[in-house]
């Protein structure tokens, strides 16, 4: 076994728990196309050694992934990428910037500054992810 | 499973001071336990009674399914790194090791003189000479290599530096990832103990505040912050952890399993820091009874 192909970081300012850290950044991994499919994620031991965090963290964070199939566990072994993230949403990624930019200009128009419409789109993101669970 | 640490009305009186009272926890194995709380609150003596160092004065105790410090049996499956982690200054650190093994019958030698060469220890070096840092190690690679069931630390990085508190965690942490072991371990530095805690004590005024899952802390507590408001016009299933209030606005840190609907809060998630401190700066019994004092 090489060096390990990713490397976790923990911003504790993010108010994001740590396991959802390290799903994002797998997922994010994932999309960039720095994790391919067969390749091994780090060990638990490895990423607690480094980490210096609890090893039911990563377990769980590496149960998520599983949950979603991005990942498998090999007993044993270790956990290896089974699927990529970059094929189907890339494509979609620069209509949905130039959408964005759109109504940036048009928020800028309106008179929000920039704090403004971080709070807007933060309290609709939040909103909208609550009533989709709801 | 067993429980690694039950309380049921645990109690320790030093004269007239209760050093820690109605403590009643049911701790499952297989946790890293932070217990947190201001000096003075209770801390040291909760993990000593756990180490059978001290006997309660009510109450009782039992860790592992055993009495603290009942037989060498017990003793063994409990391991203990005191406050400032001390050593021998006169011994070197080969002989703390052969002190291990002598004194503890599960001892894992291999584990220790592989751990004391990855750090880089001088096994020829005396404990004094040694750094903070370095003596730290040496003290949990004794805790380690006893090879306990569950093994408590008493503000074991309070006095280290931030290099060498990572360091201790990372070895801690990559111990409790090979050898399945409970820890329990005190600290008033609740960043550290976000990241390696999935249980979590809060002790102010010698009484145990709260007890739980970190990921159901986290999930059943909320900041609410709207339109000034009386705590008893809260719902009943609302239990207020913290109030502060202005003429026009109140803050709440509120424990509830039910969602909170009511569009006139704010709601926000709690980072385990901020509900720690909402628990701590509870006002205590004796203060509330001060404050109606007062107001009459």
């Amino acid at each position: 076994m090489g060096e390990p192909v990713i490397e976790f970081h923990l911003d504790a300012r993010s108010g994001v728990s740590p396991y959802l850290q390290l799903v994002q950044q797998v997922r994010h991994a994932l999309r960039l196309g720095l994790l391919h499919e067969g390749d091994q994620l780090p060990t638990v031991k490895e990423v607690v050694a480094q980490l210096a965090i609890n090893p039911n963290t990563v377990l769980k964070a590496y149960r998520e992934l599983e949950h979603e199939g991005l990942v498998a566990a090999r007993p044993g072994v270790g956990t290896f990428v089974t699927a990529t993230l970059t094929d189907t949403s890339l494509a979609a990624h620069g209509p949905l910037r130039l959408e964005l930019q759109r109504w940036l200009a048009k928020a800028r128009r309106a008179g929000l500054d920039d704090e403004s419409i971080e709070a807007l789109f933060m309290t609709t993101f939040r909103t909208t992810a609550q009533e989709d669970i709801a | 499973m067993t429980a690694v640490l039950q309380a049921q009305g645990l109690g320790k009186r030093y004269g007239k001071r209760w050093a820690l009272r109605e403590c009643t926890i049911d701790i499952p194995a297989g946790h890293v336990v932070g217990l947190v709380g201001h000096n003075g609150a209770g801390k040291t003596t909760l993990l000593k009674l756990a180490s059978g160092q001290l006997e309660p004065t009510a109450g009782d105790i039992t860790v592992l399914g055993g009495r603290p410090g009942d037989r060498p049996a017990q003793l063994a499956r409990v391991g203990f790194v005191a406050q400032d982690t001390p050593a021998y200054a006169g011994l070197t650190v080969a002989e703390h090791l052969r002190l291990g093994a002598r004194l503890n019958p599960r001892w894992d030698a291999a584990m220790a003189r592989e751990r004391i060469a990855r750090l880089g220890l001088d096994p020829t070096q005396r404990a004094g000479k040694l750094s903070g840092g370095q003596r730290a190690q040496l003290a949990l690679t004794l805790g380690l290599a006893k090879r306990p069931e569950l093994l408590i630390l008493d503000e074991p990085v309070a006095s280290l530096d931030p290099l060498a508190r990572r360091e201790f965690l990372q070895g801690l942490m990559e111990a409790t990832a090979e050898h399945e072991f409970s820890v329990v371990l005190s600290s008033h530095l609740v960043s550290d103990l976000e990241r390696i805690c999935d249980y979590l004590i809060v002790l102010s005024d010698s009484r145990v505040q709260v007890a739980g899952n970190v990921d159901r802390l986290l999930a059943t507590h909320h900041r609410l912050t709207g339109p000034r408001r009386d705590p008893d016009r809260l719902p009943a299933g609302q239990h207020v952890v913290s109030g502060r209030h202005t003429d026009r606005q109140s803050t709440y840190v509120v424990r509830t399993d039910a969602p909170i609907h009511d569009p006139a809060w704010t709601v926000t998630r709690l980072s385990l820091e901020d509900l720690v401190l909402a628990y701590m700066d509870k006002p205590t019994a004796a203060d509330r009874r001060a404050l109606l004092e007062v107001q009459r």
